[in-house]
């Protein structure tokens, strides 16, 4: 196998396996790099290539360890890793011309991978780039002849022409709505909010500027105290973590809005999770979705694709006026053994308090006025969680703040719930969106009031207002731990990054996210409203690209090749043999003046002329333009049957 | 039925013709299919759209897109590889049995061309790259096996260029054809010289005066090859020697001691090159006719035309 040639395919497997050293295991990366090191070494030195049971060996040891660290071949981290060990041991006995066909599909195979764990713009760029290398090898498999700039030239003009047609393939060619099979359970990266919240689960998230959604509002958005996305409602408490739980009974949700609705639409994030985000009350939302019974939106299947929705919501509204005696006991519900002095505090509140709200106001004040801090860093909680935190720590985060206020409202009799979500985000001015991220995952609480229904507090807005009204940054004291974008940065930084999640919003809205739907809704803008009317478009629009490419790469075809004075000559030839004095192919120009000469007296003269200019302009020394534009007229004038 | 009407169709559309002077090959002529890995590749790509639509990946349906159009290109630009290329068949000299005939062939192009492959039904191929704008020369050599005139026979210029997907073809069938000597008996000393005065004397081993020297042709016997000129760094070159000059030497098949024909002609070969190196005046004498006393490079050549075709006919 050609030096060169091993060099482009190493690094055509470089390229395709390096983006996935982030996420596969550690040993995978350093036995991928040894190997191409391997390879590279072997072909540099001329080296003969491992013997067969050596490779063997190593791939065998190789579907061990994927069996040891996976404990399966399939699924999609083990998939990718197999496929990227059989790609770089392939190289080890690349041999044969099929052997360098099977590493450049099968290079082309890892690329599809690598877009399970990002389809970001650079990620599209890095893909052209690979294509580039590994099409230039593959140039070179066929066409071992040609040096490497002029391989590389056809190379880019290769995957250049192919860009426009590819265009049209993206915007026509019809999307199937997937998945066609069921999808292996990792097949997509989750994160973002759980179902569950314990003390530190939100902080954790906290650190993540992973974006969960993006929003755009129709009319001038909320306030931003209003910007509360509803997320998973908790209900059961055990001391530690709150869930969910299951409610067997429960009344249809009903509430009625009292203020202005606003109307925004959000492109979520794929999380893997059911429930779509949401500001509280949602009366409307654009795609099939179930509304809880305690409000909450839910999808038929999880999220494990970018999402975009348009949403209705009532900012200010009576939830559940009438709510079930059933679920108000599940509101009510604490371990009873737990946490004795939270249940004493609330239960002096509740003695000298004429109605809820005084307990609530009660409870808000105790936050504010003790010496409570807004941290993300707090110390460890025991057994008895909410007493540790209200009277020996009293620094938390949000999660902690929700989870005792609500442990004392149920402690006092006021039925409360916690509820996870979003508050808040950041306004992308070059975009007009607001960007949410995993930085702002929230928790709050609701109580249920008998004239008000479910009514939001959130507890943090006591300790710390600036959360609610600024962002996380503005609230912590200390925000070392934050990452460094979430801090605050130098206005120039901050605007860099803005607008560069402009562009890949844009990108994600008309590339990422161009599914059946979106495709759907903007062909139908231009009349193309049918499968048949987008097939035809589509092979029409490709016809006509291929037809000019095929014009331009051709265009020798179409040129003539003869000059003037052949053209011409050949023209009086095909004038004399209409009167049956045609030239024999063997017949020079002067032989053939002569016959026509002596069985035409009558064009003698004429024929003799003509013939004479002819062989001078075409095998004389010097070009005659003047001469040459007299021939052409002469032969246009050339009288066959002068004397009729 | 059905096989002989596709039998008929295709030898109605690749019927073989004759060609002489020089062939264009037009857009007609050229034909194009997926090759092999073009076929495997249409696998590759359904394999990947499942994937696309399963896991819904938009850059995967762009990978996928750009690989499959790539692929459609490929197809002009394989086209573009034959399409206009000027070819002309160039004259191949004679060569003895059991050498390689070497058929010339000129490609003329406007552009530069990659990877074109030049083979006939027999699976001899010659592979080549040309350049723009000149005059290229490709040898396609073909083993000579039989004395007589040798043909190429119909052959296929095809190309994979340039990603091997797709195999464009194109045929071509020249009127051109070398001629193929017998292959010279390697031991076969020259029959008794019969003098034109009828005494029969004739002596052929007094080469020791020394005539001069003449270019080398193939089948000059090696230690009449001067060497030590050769040495020097003229060109091949062969002794002559001036004894036997003006004598003449009548080659007659009734002469040759081979049982069959060919060894005969076999035979008659070696003495016709050995009468020429020794720079004897002789004739040929062949049941179907007497070729008169003479020497010299087209003497010979006349010679060894008659052996070569000797039998056969001229066509």
């Amino acid at each position: 196998m050609n030096k060169i040639l091993t060099y482009g395919l190493l690094l055509s497997v470089l390229m395709v396996t390096a983006p996935h050293v982030t996420h596969l295991p550690l040993w995978v990366s350093a036995m991928c790099a040894s190997l191409l090191v391997w390879r590279s070494y072997l072909a540099y030195s001329c080296n003969p290539l491992p013997k067969r049971w050596l490779l063997t060996t190593i791939t065998l040891a190789t579907m061990a360890g994927i069996l040891i660290d996976f404990h399966t071949l399939f699924g999609r981290e083990a998939g990718v890793t197999l496929l990227m060990l059989l790609a770089t041991l392939k190289l080890m006995e690349l041999k044969t011309r099929r052997d360098a066909m099977v590493l450049i599909f099968l290079s082309c195979f890892i690329i599809i991978t690598n877009f399970f764990y990002s389809q970001s713009l650079p990620t599209g760029l890095y893909m052209l780039a690979t294509l580039l290398v590994i099409t230039t090898s593959w140039l070179h498999l066929h066409a071992p002849g040609i040096a490497l700039k002029p391989r590389l030239r056809i190379a880019t003009a290769l995957l250049l022409q192919a860009i426009p047609l590819t265009i049209i393939l993206f915007i026509l060619f019809p999307r199937v709505q997937g998945p066609l099979w069921g999808l292996p359970q990792d097949a997509f990266a989750s994160s973002g909010l759980d179902d569950k919240m314990s003390p530190g689960s939100m902080g954790r998230l906290a650190l993540s500027d992973a974006v969960a959604f993006r929003v755009s509002y129709q009319a001038p958005p909320p306030r931003r105290d209003q910007m509360y996305w509803r997320g998973p409602v908790l209900w059961n408490f055990d001391g530690r973590t709150w869930t969910p739980g299951s409610s067997s009974r429960s009344i249809a949700p009903e509430f009625s809005g009292t203020g202005q609705a606003i109307d925004y639409s959000v492109t979520l994030e794929p999380h893997n999770k059911k429930w779509l985000f949401a500001l509280d009350m949602p009366d409307k939302i654009s795609i099939p979705a179930r509304l809880t019974h305690d409000f909450q939106l839910l999808r038929p299947q999880p999220v494990n694709a970018r999402l975009r929705y348009e949403a209705r919501s009532q900012l200010i509204y009576h939830a559940n006026l009438h709510e079930s005696a059933l679920q108000l006991q599940r509101a009510l519900q604490l371990p009873q053994t737990l946490n004795p002095r939270a249940r004493e505090l609330a239960a002096s509140w509740r003695a000298f308090s004429a109605n809820e709200g005084q307990v609530i106001v009660r409870a808000l004040t105790y936050f504010n006025q003790q010496d409570f801090h807004y941290t993300l860093d707090p110390p460890p909680l025991g057994a008895n969680s909410i007493d540790d935190f209200l009277f020996t720590t009293r620094r938390g985060f949000c999660e902690h703040y929700a989870s005792s206020f609500v442990y004392l409202m149920r402690a006092a009799g006021i039925p409360a719930r916690v509820v996870t979500g979003y508050q808040g985000g950041e306004y992308n001015a070059f975009g007009n969106y607001y960007i949410v991220r995993q930085s702002d995952a929230h928790a709050w609480a609701e109580v249920w009031l008998p004239e008000l229904g479910w009514q939001r507090v959130d507890p943090t807005a006591a300790i710390a207002p600036e959360r609610v009204e600024h962002g996380l940054s503005a609230a912590l004291t200390d925000n070392t731990s934050l990452p460094f974008m979430a801090r605050n940065p130098p206005q120039w930084l901050r605007d860099l990054r803005l607008n560069w999640d402009a562009v890949s919003f844009q990108w994600s809205q008309w590339v990422v996210g161009y599914d059946s739907e979106r495709q759907f809704a903007f062909l139908s803008r231009f009349g193309i409203d049918s499968l048949s009317a987008q097939a035809i478009n589509m092979l029409a629009g490709l016809a006509l690209i291929i037809g000019l490419f095929a014009l331009y790469m051709l265009r020798h075809l179409f040129t003539s090749k003869q000059d003037k004075t052949q053209a011409a000559w050949v023209k009086l030839c095909r004038k004399l043999a209409r009167s049956g004095l045609s030239r024999a192919p063997h017949e020079g120009p002067h032989d053939y003046a002569m016959r026509v000469a002596a069985s035409r007296p009558d064009l003698a003269e004429c024929i003799q002329d003509l013939t004479a200019r002819y062989l001078k302009l075409r095998y004389g020394a010097i070009q005659d333009e003047i001469a040459q534009r007299e021939f052409i007229h002469l032969v246009a004038k050339f009288p066959l049957n002068p004397k009729k | 039925m059905l096989t002989a009407l596709k039998q008929r169709f295709s030898d109605w559309l690749f019927r073989p013709k004759i060609e002489h002077g020089t062939v264009v090959l037009t857009q007609r002529r050229i034909f194009i299919l997926p090759a092999r890995q073009g076929l495997i590749l249409v696998w590759v790509l359904i394999l990947m759209l499942l994937g696309d639509i399963n896991y819904n990946l938009s850059l995967g349906y762009v990978l996928t897109f750009l690989l499959a159009m790539m692929a459609v290109m490929s197809m002009l630009h394989a086209f573009r590889n034959l399409a206009h290329l000027e070819i002309r068949a160039g004259r191949s000299d004679a060569v003895f049995s059991g050498e390689s005939a070497r058929f010339i062939f000129h490609f003329n192009s406007k552009f530069p061309r990659y990877q074109l492959v030049l083979r006939d039904g027999d699976g001899n191929s010659v592979s080549f790259d040309l350049a723009a704008g000149q005059d290229n020369v490709i040898v396609f050599p073909l083993p000579a096996v039989k004395r007589g005139w040798l043909g190429t026979g119909q052959l296929t210029l095809y190309t994979v260029f340039p990603l091997g997907l797709f195999h464009a073809w194109s045929y071509l069938h020249f009127d051109t054809r070398c001629l193929v000597y017998p292959k010279p008996l390697h031991d076969a000393p020259l029959p008794p010289g019969n003098t034109p005065d009828g005494t029969g004397k004739h002596s052929i081993a007094g080469d020791d005066d020394f005539a001069g020297l003449r270019n080398y042709a193939p089948g000059d016997a090696l230690p009449r090859i001067a060497w030590k000129a050769y040495a020097r760094g003229h060109a091949l070159q062969v002794k002559q020697f001036a004894t036997q000059l003006g004598e003449e030497l009548w080659l007659d098949i009734a002469d040759t001691p081979e049982p069959d024909l060919e060894n005969k002609l076999a035979r008659m070969t070696r003495w016709v090159l050995d009468a020429e190196v020794q720079g004897l005046r002789y004739g040929l004498s062949l049941p179907d006719g007497e070729l008169p006393v003479g020497n010299g490079t087209a003497h010979k050549d006349e010679c060894l035309r008659r052996l070569a075709l000797y039998g056969l006919s001229e066509a």
